[in-house]
């Protein structure tokens, strides 16, 4: 409790989880937005267009979370990882500068423009500047992930005589091979949000008899887009971060499935609690030989497990590890299996008669925030003990000039503001949601009234 | 290039200042110019589409800096570690204010963000020009770079261990809050009519006479704490530039708030924040933050990335900065002239 590291990492960690919330909605509405007032301009029908303007004041508001929320994550390389920013500053902070350069400054000048001008300056303007949110937001995502995936497999950099690391080659950065798995696996993960928080908006008004004609729109794109961004998550980008992750951090792969020691044919837990006394997963109910066949595509070839590594070496918490691991994959697998039905339901006119399934789809609304959040835990939990895979520890990492009770106190001051700002935001997006899209001025000549 | 990039940071601070200024400013006194609900809804309207891009300004300027000179970035952030996360506060509450202010048509709600937006633009104002006063101060570096300052310690800026508040500090951070209203009420003076306009004129009016009045002590208790900071202005008169454009910008002012002209007294305040800032970093150079003790200054040798990586940023960042240039004049060119109290949101 008096170890800065430790409290700064809650922080973060806190932080981060908190702030991810937002933009895993605004990257997959913005690219939802975008379909729907593309086909406003194709039918030329108000309600795609009144569809495109209600979902674009919950991203709205959304927007304003995820900006407000992501300023400290900046800060808190200088604050709480000085030392970290000292050792990797000149790269790391290349990708985090670029996305200040070519994702916000877009993204918050096309914003307005989408959110004040589509009275004014016309319908090809707004579908443009939806088009522009959304390259924003996801060059955005694509810088976050480059940052994270030079931590994760550092690559482009030379070695200084003072300690630290040097940019060598930009491109090597820019391009890291780290980056397509994770980033696909990233932006299909906040479509699948954005799919899912549709198709329950929608299921809703299907279920109360609300809105029904909006609600049949949003079932309807939310369950196609969610089919494609769920089975897209397994394969091929769920498949392949696995391989990544075996090929690169085979430490990370034992830990996450629970695997102790190292077998050849080794089988994928399903159920089971790891015992870190024992070295053992308890109850487990496993699928024999699965995890070789996935990782090396053989059935018998050898997994190598924990043992097989120094303890030091280990991630600093083999069972929450585990478990973010299995609550992504378990929630993905329900989310394939719910819209699957839904989507085939959908294919034969019966989805919206179906009550059963609406409840369902309505429901399944916190899934994809939980398994995203599980995700990105998976990924930053299993390169622990090190802040820069192989080159930095975290325990060295952290400034040394802050105490732990400095960082108790924002930590606390974070979790208050947080608390209240969730509150607000999601009684605004439930009145939001209350109201419908049917609320305010119709036609192409009204603004997209935030207050109207 | 560690030098281009000196100017380069501190190109894009002033673009935070001068953009995200007007709209700082129009937050912390919008309560006084803007009676009714309608105004106010006025005044969230002239900043509404472009207070978010504004503040984009101080996250490039963040991430620029960041890369360009890590040490900086890691020493000053970790030693500023309690004022920079009351300025995160603060930012977060403000972006909040702005836009939860219109969800809801309920006075007591409206009154709450109206006051909560006031609150933390004219505490942002000040804690920015805090933090302008404590860099030229200096700070209580040690031999490895770091530091930690608290809050504050005996309030006397000469002292071997000063706090973030001291009187110079909180001089400095009282001149900021002088121009940044002005600059907030010039602007709103510009984009508003009627009675808005008129007290928004006014406002502006008394700003100019509290930054003169304020000027003047700030730079005078400057040179006397920090007379080295002459040096850079003996050496290269030229730099005489910078504080000329700030003396011009003051006089300007001046000039046009008397004759009406808004568009120029805007272009005035924003030139008298400009110059200040140059000026100071001007007579700072080379060192990015002093030290108590001179031995210990960060400077742009000692602070800076490799010289490869500060290549390849200057490629990216041009292109980068025109295109932000681009959506800029776009978005304002199709925001300009004033706002009218009958389309569109808030």
């Amino acid at each position: 409790m008096d170890d800065p590291t430790l409290v700064a990492r809650w922080q973060f960690g806190f932080t981060i989880l908190y702030h991810y919330l937002f933009p895993q909605l605004t990257m997959g509405l913005a690219l939802l937005i975008l379909i729907l007032k593309s086909i406003y301009l194709r039918k030329r029908d108000e309600r795609w267009n009144r569809s495109a303007r209600f979902w674009g004041k919950i991203f709205a508001v959304n927007f304003v979370m995820g900006v407000v929320t992501g300023i400290p994550m900046e800060f808190q390389f200088g604050t709480n990882w000085a030392k970290f920013s000292v050792f990797a500053g000149g790269i790391i902070a290349q990708t985090l500068a670029m996305e200040g350069a070519f994702a916000f400054f877009l993204e918050s000048a096309f914003l307005g423009l989408f959110l004040f001008g589509e009275r004014r300056f016309g319908q090809r303007l707004h579908w443009f500047s939806a088009l522009m949110v959304w390259l924003g937001t996801w060059a955005s995502g694509y810088f976050i992930i480059a940052t994270n995936a030079w931590m994760q497999h550092p690559v482009g950099y030379r070695s200084t005589p003072g300690g630290g690391v040097a940019l060598a080659d930009y491109w090597a950065v820019l391009l890291n091979p780290w980056i397509p798995a994770q980033y696909m696996h990233a932006m299909g993960g906040a479509l699948l949000t954005g799919a899912c928080v549709m198709s329950a908006v929608g299921a809703f008004y299907l279920l109360s008899h609300k809105h029904e004609a909006y609600g049949r729109i949003f079932v309807k794109v939310g369950v196609i887009a969610g089919l494609v961004a769920s089975v897209f998550q397994l394969y091929p980008s769920g498949d392949w971060s696995g391989v990544q992750v075996s090929a690169k951090q085979p430490i990370k792969l034992a830990a996450m499935e629970g695997l102790f020691q190292t077998e050849r044919g080794a089988g994928i837990a399903i159920l089971g609690q790891p015992d870190m006394k024992a070295q053992r997963l308890d109850n487990p109910l496993v699928v024999p030989n699965a995890l070789s066949f996935l990782t090396y595509r053989a059935w018998s070839a050898e997994i190598k497990g924990l043992d097989a590594f120094p303890r030091d070496q280990w991630p600093s918490s083999v069972p929450m590890l585990y478990y973010s691991y299995h609550i992504m994959v378990g929630l993905g697998t329900i989310m394939i299996a719910v819209m699957g039905l839904s989507g085939l339901l959908l294919w034969r006119r019966r989805l919206y008669q179906a009550r059963w399934l609406l409840w369902g789809l309505m429901l399944m609304a916190p899934f994809p925030y939980i398994a995203n959040s599980a995700g990105w835990m998976t990924a930053e939990l299993g390169r622990q003990p090190w802040l820069v895979y192989g080159l930095l520890r975290t325990v060295d990492g952290a400034s040394p000039t802050v105490s732990s009770g400095s960082i108790w106190f924002t930590l606390l001051g974070f979790a208050g503001m947080y608390a209240v700002m969730g509150m607000l935001f999601v009684l605004l997006v439930l009145r939001e949601i209350a109201h419908g899209p049917e609320i305010g001025p119709a036609g192409p000549e009204s603004a997209l009234g935030v207050s109207a | 290039m560690a030098t281009l990039w000196f100017v380069l940071v501190l190109f894009m601070l002033v673009m935070y200042v001068l953009l995200d200024g007007f709209d700082l400013g129009a937050g912390a006194i919008h309560v006084f110019v803007a009676k009714t609900d309608a105004e106010r809804r006025m005044v969230l309207k002239a900043i509404g589409p472009v207070w978010d891009g504004n503040e984009v300004w101080l996250i490039a300027a963040g991430g620029t800096l960041f890369f360009s000179f890590p040490v900086l970035y890691a020493s000053s952030f970790s030693g500023f570690y309690l004022p920079l996360m009351i300025v995160l506060w603060l930012l977060m509450i403000r972006g909040i204010a702005i836009e939860l202010r219109s969800h809801l048509k309920h006075p007591m709600w409206a009154t709450f963000w109206d006051a909560a937006f006031f609150v933390s633009s004219a505490l942002l104002a000040v804690f920015l020009g805090a933090a302008a006063g404590n860099v030229i101060r200096g700070v209580p570096l040690d031999a490895s770079g770091y530091f930690f300052e608290p809050l504050w310690t005996t309030f006397d800026p000469a002292s071997p261990t000063p706090g973030i508040l001291d009187w110079y500090t909180v001089l400095v951070g009282l001149l900021a809050l002088a121009i940044l209203v002005t600059h907030g009420a010039n602007y709103l003076a510009l984009k508003t009519e009627g009675a808005l306009n008129a007290r928004a004129r006014r406002l502006a009016l008394g700003g100019w006479g509290a930054t003169l009045a304020l000027t003047v002590p700030v730079t005078l208790s400057t040179f006397w704490l920090r007379p080295e900071m002459w040096g850079n202005f003996a050496r290269a008169p030229w730099g005489a530039i910078f504080p000329l454009a700030a003396i011009l910008g003051l006089i300007g002012m001046g000039v046009c708030l008397r004759r009406r002209r808004e568009q120029g007294a805007l272009v005035s305040s924003g030139a008298y924040m400009a110059g200040m800032m140059a000026s100071s970093a001007f007579a700072l150079y080379p060192r990015v933050l002093p030290a108590v003790d001179p031995a210990h200054d960060l400077t742009i040798h000692n602070a800076a990335t490799s010289p490869y990586g500060m290549a390849v940023g200057l490629v990216w960042w041009s292109i980068g900065m025109v295109l932000a240039a681009i959506y800029f004049v776009f978005i304002y060119r199709l925001f300009r002239g004033k706002v009218s109290s009958e389309d569109g949101p808030y």
